[in-house]
């Protein structure tokens, strides 16, 4: 299999008159568009569309597809994305047509099937988070966060504690937390991490006040390390009338282990397309649906579903923040996660999460001889590397993971979490088998030999891939967003 | 009016001249950062704390606050940054530079490290 780079654009293909399609005579009078459409709605040219057969589309489109790499082509153990492997039968079920057949805009009684499975979904994630009740409206992870500390928002005004307007955020944080807080205008008050790689609990002490809003925390934190000391980070954020969240982008580490709401957290997010092994990048659709306390239940986004008796009902909660997403969220993605978690069983959930944490110790401890590991102790899901230690060769993280892709991988998430110079963070995931780990653990090895012995083989890298190594700063500086006929 | 180049931990220089300082980010930061893709420059007029980020650099990897290595006002940012942000990585200490600060206490850059104590600091980074 070839696999050629200069791909042309669909529009280099074009040739005048060539036609994909051919449209049944019309059976009714032709009427001039004139007649049908005011003058201002009309164009004075015709749209520049490419004209290709059909098989000129198919095969150009899947040349584009064979440039990618998904995990469907191979190893892709981007920390923090936890890109595991999607069942196909996910996308079995959702071909069914009570699924993908049906219309926001139908009657409930004609939908109950579907609300049903909203309903139940919500009542899973509220059991595997320890809380009360689910909004499966936001549609992506930072989403999820934007509506939760909208929920926390709400909850403080109602209170009559509007003035609470700091929210705190450990320096290991990802950056949506910060940004999220910022788009809610709350302060972002930093909280820096202890040696251990958990919050600095005699700092928190010092931090939180009468305006303290919040903590948002993400545990296991962004060096795959659980925070020990979670309890009593909650006691002094309660303590101090504030909420804690529970940014679930790791929440792969903990199914069926911990309940983030039994530790004190009031709100939750999870990522569908990560933990619950929905379909994740390129752009999604994903899901981040968040789980409150009772106490929070009045503000969630709506509408939820409500069971009453045996029907289902769209409800809006009293106190409700209002919609955040159009209709009812993504909803074939509720489905595939549905069916991820009656597949699974909580016996199954567990064993997930066991799994990737075994993977993800089983890969750290290979590695740990040849690579830098700043926090040297048991990881969860994933563990962060330092790539410092190939400065001296001339070479950085960033060399590294490009030379990953000549070995056919995708490469680790790099340069974060920012607390760890040249990081390499590695999240192998559950659904690897220990072949693959250890291949790609000697590609690794591999790798910090060539570093020493031959450091441009990585500083020129990649060498296999139909693209070579790009100017991502040039990218960045001058943006070329969309073609333009020359 | 005599000059001279001082530095922060934070990986700023300071180049004071009576009571206005030029800032900018050392050569060592630079290279940290790697490329720099887009700068948030402050406004003229702008209250600055010490301590706190006065401005934001964006590179390939990561987006970095600039601290205040000193309280006042800004009275002049170096505008050249917007269409050419790679001045910071080409030029750290010139070019590069960022904005220039009136100080508010002439006494306040007393704490900063010269070019030697500052290279001995990097020695421990």
């Amino acid at each position: 299999m070839t696999v050629r780079a200069n791909v042309p654009l669909i529009f280099e293909r074009s040739t005048p008159g060539r036609r994909g399609y051919r449209l049944p005579e019309l059976d009714v009078p032709e009427t001039p568009l004139e007649e049908l459409i005011p003058q201002e709605y009309l164009r004075s040219e015709p749209p520049q569309l490419p004209e290709v057969s059909e098989p000129e589309v198919v095969r150009h489109y899947t040349q584009l597809s064979r440039l990618n790499h998904g995990v469907d082509v191979g190893f892709y153990p981007l920390g923090s994305c936890t890109m595991k492997y999607n069942p196909r039968v996910h996308e079995d079920l959702v071909s069914l047509p009570g699924l993908s057949a049906i219309h926001p805009y139908q009657p409930e009684e004609t939908v109950q099937g579907a609300l049903e499975l909203i309903y139940n979904l919500g009542e899973h994630l509220a059991a595997i988070a320890g809380l009360a009740k689910t909004s499966l409206q936001p549609a992506a992870g930072a989403h999820g966060e934007l509506s939760g500390l909208m929920v926390i928002k709400a909850y403080h005004n109602h209170r009559g504690e509007g003035h609470r307007n700091e929210m705190i955020v450990p320096d290991s944080a990802h950056g949506t937390n910060p940004a999220s807080c910022a788009m809610v205008g709350y302060k972002v008050v930093e909280v820096p991490s202890d040696e251990r790689g958990g919050v600095d609990v005699e700092a928190l002490r010092k931090l939180v006040g009468p305006n303290t809003a919040g903590l948002m925390l993400t545990n296991p934190n962004t060096l795959g390390l659980f925070d020990e000391n979670i309890c009593e980070i909650a006691e002094i954020v309660h303590a101090a009338g504030g909420l804690l969240y529970y940014d679930g982008a790791n929440a792969n580490a903990i199914l069926g282990i911990v309940r983030p709401g039994d530790t004190g957290f009031d709100v939750v997010h999870f990522n569908l397309h990560k933990t619950f092994s929905t379909p994740h990048g390129g752009g999604g659709p994903g899901a981040g649906p968040i789980v409150v306390s009772k106490e929070l239940a009045p503000f969630l986004p709506g509408p939820v579903v409500e069971k009453e008796g045996d029907r289902f009902r769209l409800v809006m909660p009293e106190h409700s923040i209002g919609r955040v997403r159009s209709f009812y969220g993504n909803f074939l993605v509720y489905a595939k996660a549905y069916a991820y978690i009656l597949s699974h069983g909580p016996e199954g959930l567990r064993e997930v999460s066991e799994t990737a944490v075994l993977n993800a110790n089983y890969m750290m401890n290979k590695l740990k001889d040849v690579f830098e590991l700043p926090y040297d102790r048991i990881c969860m899901h994933e563990f962060v590397l330092s790539g410092s230690g190939l400065k001296k060769h001339g070479v950085r993280t960033l060399d590294l993971a490009k030379r990953l892709s000549d070995y056919g991988y995708h490469a680790p998430t790099v340069y974060f979490p920012l607390i760890v110079d040249e990081a390499i963070m590695i999240e192998p995931t559950e659904t690897e088998a220990k072949s693959t780990l250890d291949q790609f653990i000697e590609v690794m090895r591999q790798i910090a030999k060539e570093a020493e012995e031959q450091p441009e083989m990585l500083t020129s890298a990649p060498h296999n891939t139909p693209v070579k190594r790009v100017d991502e700063a040039r990218a960045a500086r001058h943006p070329v967003l969309r073609w333009r006929k020359a | 009016m005599s000059e001279k180049l001082l530095y922060t931990k934070e990986h700023e220089w300071v180049l004071v001249k009576g009571s206005v300082v030029r800032v900018g980010i050392s050569d060592y930061a630079q290279n940290e950062l790697g490329d720099i893709v887009f700068v948030d420059l402050p406004s003229v007029g702008d209250v600055v704390e010490e301590g706190e980020g006065f401005a934001v650099l964006e590179s390939v990897k990561a987006v970095s606050d600039v601290y205040a290595p000193v309280s006042g006002r800004i009275v002049a940012v170096n505008e050249a940054l917007e269409d050419s942000p790679e001045l910071i990585n080409e030029s750290p200490l010139d070019k590069g530079w960022i904005a220039e600060i009136e100080l508010d206490d002439a006494a306040q850059v007393g704490d900063l490290m010269n070019e030697q104590e500052y290279a001995e600091y990097l020695k421990g980074v």
